[in-house]
C-alpha cells in the first residue's frame, strides 16, 4: 500500500514538472501579453521597452522558465498583475480556493444525494415512470450547458422572483476565519453570515450539479442493474434477508465501486464547470480567476491555478484509487 | 465506506436544503439600500479590482474611483466639468516664464493620521514622486513618467520649496500647457509624509511578471472625505468609512461599499435587484430599460475621441494625402453616430472634444462623399487599393461601446469606394494593442479618454513624439513639422496665444495632414437607482461620492 502511494506521489511530481514546462511554453506563445495588458492605450515604444525589461520578458524563454522554476520551488509564483494586482499569485489562489471548494462541495453534495437514491430506485424499477423520467432528466443534465442552466436559474430565481441573490458570495459583514464562508459562520457562531453565504451558493451549486448528477445517476443505475442480476443477490433474497440488508450490504456496497470512480472523476471535472458558474454568479473563486486571468493575461495567476488544478486532479485520482483498495480488497493484492 | 453513507449524505443534503429555505426568509437585509441619514451606505458596482490603494502607483479608472474618495490633490477638477479649480491649494500663480508656480495652501487641513497638511508635506510628496526606483519607473509610476515626461534630468519636475507653511513653490524645467492641470490627476494626490516614510512607500519590487508593493500601497493616508476600512479580497468588496475630521463639508453617507462585479450584465441585475445603488458605464442598449425601471442614467459630456488610425509605414499608399482624404470622405460619420453610438454621441471634426481649450469651432466633421472619394483615389492611382483594417474583440471602451458593429459600418463605407479591405480582429490584450504598437495594421480603430483639460493630452499624445507614435508620422512629409509645432504650442505661456496655436493646428491636422480619421465622441454614462441623490456626473468620469446621499424609498 505504502509503495503504491509513494509511486503515485512521484508520478504527481513528474506530472507537475512536465505540465509546468508545457504551460510556460504555451503561455509564452500566446499573442499579446502582460506588457500591453498593463499599459493599455497609453503604451509608447519607450514605456513598453522599459516594462518588458523590468519584468525580465526580454530574456530568452528558457531563461525565463528557469527563473520561474527556481522561484516556484521556493513557493514564489510571482505577483498577480491583472486579477488582483500586487498580490502574490499563490495568495490569490489560496484566497479564492475556498469559494471554489464550497461551490464544488455543495454541487457534488446535491449531485450525489440526488443521483445515488434515484439511480438505485430507477434500477429497481427498471422501465417504470421514475426510471424513464430520471433518464430524460440526466440526459438534459448532460446536454444543457452549465452556463445556460446558470443563466436560467439566475433569471428565474434571482431576477424574476427575487428570492435568491443575483451574485457574489456574501452580502453582510462577517468575520473571516478559514475563508470558507459557511464554515466561518459556524465557527464564529454568526449564523446569519453562514446562512447568507449558503443562500448565495444555492443557485450556482444547482447549476454546477447538473453534470455530475447526470453522470453519477447513470453509472449508479447501470451498476445497480448489474449487481441485481448477480447470483449472490438472488442467494441473499432466497435466504430471506431483509430488504434493507440486501440493499445496503449486498447491492449498494458492490454497486458503489464504479460510482466512486465516477465521483472522483467528476470532482476533477467540476473546475471546468466552475469557470462558467463562477463567472455567471460573480463568485470570486479560482474558476472566475482563471477566466479573468486569461482576459487580462495575468500569467502568474494562470500558472498557479492550472498547476494546482492539475495537482488536485492527480491527488483526487490517488484518493479514489486508495478508496478503491479499501472498499475492494482484491485491488490491493493485484 | 459504511452502508449508512448514503443516509448520512442525504441527511446532510436535507439539512443544507432546510438551511437554504430558512435563509430565503432572511432576504430583507440585503443590499445597499439602507435608510436615509447619517448611517447610510452607498453601494457601487465596480467593474474591476483596484490595482493598489496608493494612487501614485495606479493608472486605471477602477483604482482611481476608489482612491479619489480618500485623497485630494493640490488642484482638483471642478465637479461636473473638465476645468480645474482649487483643491488643497486655494490658488496658484505662475512666474512670467511659466517655470515657477507658487501655490497658496488651504489651512486647517489634516491627514487622517492626524499629521498636518502644509507646504513641507507638499514638498515631501513631490520629492517622493520624483525619487522612484528602477522598477517603479518602468511600470507603476506610469502617470508621472508620462505626464512629467520621465525622471531625473529628463523630467519636467525640477524642485519644490516650502517658503512658509502656507506657500509651496514648484519649479518645472520649461513652460507647458499641461501645468497645473496635470496636478488634478488622482495619481498626484497628497499623502501623509509620515505614512510615506513609515510604510516605505517607494519600495516597489518586481516579482515574477508583476510588481510587489510596500505596506503603504495597502493603506495610504490622505486628506479626503473617506478612509479605507477594509478590502475583503475573498468577497471582493472594498469598504470606505467617512472621515469625521474632514476639513470641508463632511460626506453624506457613513460608508461606501464597492462591490467588484466584472460582468456588465450582472452589474445591471444587481442594480435591478436593489443590492447595489449604481454602477459605471452601463451599456448604451440598456439605457432606456434602466430608466424605465426608475433608475437615473446620468450621461456625461463626452471627453473622448474615437478615431481610425492610419499607418503609412505599413502601407506606403497612405503617404499620399489624397488617399487619406479619400478615406475620410468615404466614411459616413453621421450615419455611424446615429446607428451605432449612444444618444448624445457626435461626429468628430478633430482629434479632441469641444470642451478642450484649443478646439477649433470652425471645423465641421467631413461629410461622406463617395464620388469625390473615388475621384481622389483615382487621381492618386490607388483605385481598388488593398487595406488591412483591424478592430479589437473582448473589449468595450467608453468611446467605442461595440467595436465590431462600428467596424462593420466603416467597412461597408470603405468597400463602397472600391477598397479591398482585409478584416483583422484580435483580442484587446491578446494581440490587438500589441499589433497597433508594432505597426501591424494599415488601419485600425482606437480612441482616447482625456486625463485633464489640455490639448496636449489629446493631439500632443497622438502626434507629439515624432520617433514613436501609433500614426507613424515620421515617414510622412508633415510629421516633423507637426511634432515641432505641437511642442511650440505646448510651451507657449500666454493662454490666449496658446489656444490660438492649437486651434490652427487642429485645422491643419484636419485639412492638410490627415494623419488619421477622427470619427466620434461618445458620452459615457453612469447609472444610479432612485434612492440616490446628489451625484454630479463628471466628463472625466471622476465623480466624487461624498456629495451623494442614499435615502429611503
Amino acid at each position: 500500500m505504502l509503495r503504491f502511494i509513494v509511486r503515485r506521489l512521484l508520478q504527481l511530481v513528474l506530472v507537475a514538472f512536465a505540465l509546468s514546462v508545457l504551460l510556460f511554453a504555451w503561455l509564452k506563445s500566446l499573442p499579446g501579453g502582460t506588457v500591453s495588458a498593463m499599459l493599455g492605450e497609453r503604451a509608447t515604444a519607450e514605456s513598453r521597452a522599459a516594462l518588458t525589461k523590468a519584468l525580465g520578458l526580454d530574456q530568452p524563454v528558457p531563461v525565463q522558465y528557469w527563473s520561474f522554476l527556481k522561484r516556484a520551488l521556493q513557493g514564489d509564483f510571482g505577483v498577480s498583475n491583472g486579477v488582483q494586482p500586487g498580490t502574490p499569485a499563490l495568495q490569490v489562489f489560496t484566497e479564492r480556493f475556498p469559494a471554489t471548494i464550497e461551490l464544488s462541495f455543495f454541487a457534488l453534495l446535491i449531485a450525489v444525494c440526488l443521483a445515488l437514491p434515484l439511480g438505485y430506485l430507477a434500477a429497481r424499477r427498471r422501465g417504470g415512470i421514475l426510471d424513464n423520467a430520471s433518464i430524460v432528466g440526466s440526459l438534459v443534465g448532460v446536454a444543457v450547458p452549465v452556463f445556460f442552466l446558470a443563466f436560467l436559474l439566475k433569471y428565474w430565481f434571482a431576477i424574476k422572483l427575487g428570492v435568491m441573490p443575483v451574485s457574489g458570495r456574501q452580502s453582510i459583514d462577517a468575520t473571516r476565519v478559514t475563508g470558507f464562508f459557511v464554515l466561518d459562520g459556524i465557527l464564529t457562531r454568526e449564523w446569519d453570515a453562514s446562512l447568507n453565504a449558503l443562500k448565495h451558493l444555492v443557485l450556482p451549486s444547482i447549476a454546477l450539479a447538473s453534470i455530475p448528477f447526470a453522470m453519477i445517476f447513470r453509472i449508479t443505475r447501470a451498476s445497480v442493474l448489474d449487481v441485481l442480476d448477480e447470483d449472490y443477490v438472488r442467494t441473499a433474497q432466497s435466504k430471506g434477508l431483509s430488504h434493507r440488508v440486501i440493499r445496503g450490504r449486498h447491492v449498494m456496497r458492490n454497486a458503489l465501486l464504479p460510482v466512486i470512480t465516477a465521483i472522483g472523476l467528476q470532482t476533477g471535472a467540476l473546475l471546468g464547470g466552475a469557470v462558467l458558474t463562477e463567472t455567471v454568479f460573480n463568485l470570486p473563486g479560482i474558476g472566475s480567476a482563471l477566466a479573468d486571468g486569461f482576459f487580462r493575461r495575468d500569467y502568474p495567476v494562470l500558472q498557479v491555478i492550472i498547476l494546482a488544478a492539475a495537482a488536485v486532479y492527480v491527488i483526487v485520482n490517488l484518493v479514489v484509487d486508495i478508496l478503491y483498495a479499501v472498499v475492494d480488497p482484491r485491488v490491493r493484492t493485484r | 465506506m459504511r452502508k449508512s453513507t448514503p443516509v448520512v449524505l442525504l441527511s446532510a443534503a436535507a439539512l443544507t436544503m432546510s438551511a437554504c429555505a430558512e435563509s430565503e426568509r432572511d432576504s430583507s437585509g440585503e443590499g445597499g439600500g439602507g435608510s436615509a441619514g447619517a448611517d447610510s451606505t452607498f453601494t457601487f458596482g465596480a467593474a474591476g479590482a483596484p490595482e493598489v490603494f496608493d494612487p501614485f502607483y495606479a493608472s486605471d479608472g477602477e483604482t482611481f474611483r476608489v482612491t479619489r474618495q480618500m485623497f485630494e490633490g493640490l488642484v482638483e477638477v471642478k465637479p461636473g466639468s473638465a476645468e480645474i479649480g482649487p483643491g488643497l491649494a486655494e490658488s496658484w500663480e505662475p512666474s512670467e516664464d511659466g517655470k515657477t508656480w507658487t501655490f497658496t495652501l488651504r489651512e486647517g487641513v489634516k491627514f487622517t493620521d492626524g499629521e498636518e497638511f502644509n507646504a513641507e508635506a507638499v514638498c515631501a510628496n513631490f520629492e517622493r514622486m520624483a525619487d522612484q526606483n528602477e522598477a517603479a519607473q518602468a511600470g507603476p509610476a506610469e502617470y508621472w513618467s508620462y505626464s512629467m515626461e520621465g525622471f531625473g534630468d529628463d523630467s519636467l519636475y525640477r524642485s519644490c520649496e516650502a517658503k512658509d507653511p502656507k506657500t509651496a513653490v514648484l519649479t518645472i524645467s520649461r513652460a507647458t500647457s499641461k501645468f497645473p492641470a496635470m496636478l488634478s490627476l488622482s495619481a498626484f494626490a497628497m499623502q501623509s509624509p509620515k505614512a510615506l516614510e513609515e510604510k516605505n512607500a517607494n519600495d516597489v519590487k518586481t516579482q515574477g511578471e508583476g510588481f510587489a508593493y510596500p505596506e503603504n500601497a495597502q493603506s495610504p493616508v490622505g486628506t479626503g472625505p473617506y478612509t479605507l476600512e477594509k478590502y475583503d479580497t475573498a468577497n471582493k468588496t472594498i469598504t470606505l468609512v467617512r472621515n469625521e475630521d474632514y476639513w470641508g463639508e463632511k460626506a453624506k453617507n457613513a460608508k461606501i461599499v464597492f462591490k467588484i462585479i466584472p460582468d456588465e450584465s450582472t452589474r445591471r441585475q444587481e442594480l435591478e435587484a436593489d443590492s447595489i445603488n449604481g454602477y459605471d458605464l452601463p451599456n448604451p442598449v440598456d439605457w432606456k430599460g434602466l430608466e424605465d425601471g426608475g433608475n437615473a442614467v446620468e450621461v456625461r459630456p463626452a471627453f473622448n475621441i474615437l478615431y481610425m488610425g492610419l499607418n503609412p509605414e505599413k502601407n506606403p499608399k497612405l503617404k499620399d494625402l489624397k488617399v487619406r482624404q479619400a478615406l475620410s470622405l468615404a466614411i459616413d460619420r453621421e450615419g455611424l453616430v446615429s446607428s451605432q453610438l449612444p444618444e448624445g454621441a457626435v461626429a468628430a471634426s478633430q482629434f479632441m472634444p469641444d470642451t478642450v481649450k484649443g478646439y477649433n469651432k470652425d471645423l465641421q466633421p467631413t461629410k461622406q462623399n463617395v464620388e469625390e472619394a473615388k475621384k481622389l483615389l483615382k487621381e492618386a492611382g490607388a483605385e481598388g487599393m488593398e487595406l488591412t483594417f483591424a478592430y479589437p474583440s473582448e473589449v468595450t471602451r467608453p468611446y467605442m461601446p461595440n467595436p465590431q458593429k462600428i467596424h462593420e459600418a466603416l467597412l461597408t463605407d470603405l468597400e463602397e469606394v472600391g477598397l479591398k479591405v482585409e478584416v483583422v480582429t484580435k483580442p484587446w490584450n491578446g494581440g490587438y494593442l500589441d499589433g497597433v504598437d508594432n505597426g501591424q495594421f494599415d488601419a485600425w480603430l482606437l480612441g482616447w479618454t482625456g486625463d485633464y483639460d489640455s490639448a496636449d493630452n489629446f493631439i500632443g499624445t497622438f502626434f507629439g513624439n515624432l520617433k514613436s507614435n501609433d500614426f507613424h508620422t515620421s515617414v510622412t512629409d508633415f510629421g516633423a513639422e507637426l511634432s515641432k509645432a505641437l511642442k511650440e504650442a505646448d510651451t507657449t505661456v500666454d493662454e490666449a496665444e496658446r489656444t490660438a496655436l492649437y486651434e490652427e493646428l487642429n485645422k491643419k491636422i484636419a485639412e492638410e495632414y490627415v494623419p488619421g480619421l477622427p470619427i466620434s465622441h461618445s458620452p459615457p454614462a453612469i447609472v444610479v437607482n432612485e434612492q440616490v441623490e446628489g451625484l454630479v456626473p463628471s466628463p472625466l468620469t471622476a465623480e466624487e461620492f461624498s456629495s451623494v446621499s442614499v435615502g429611503g424609498k
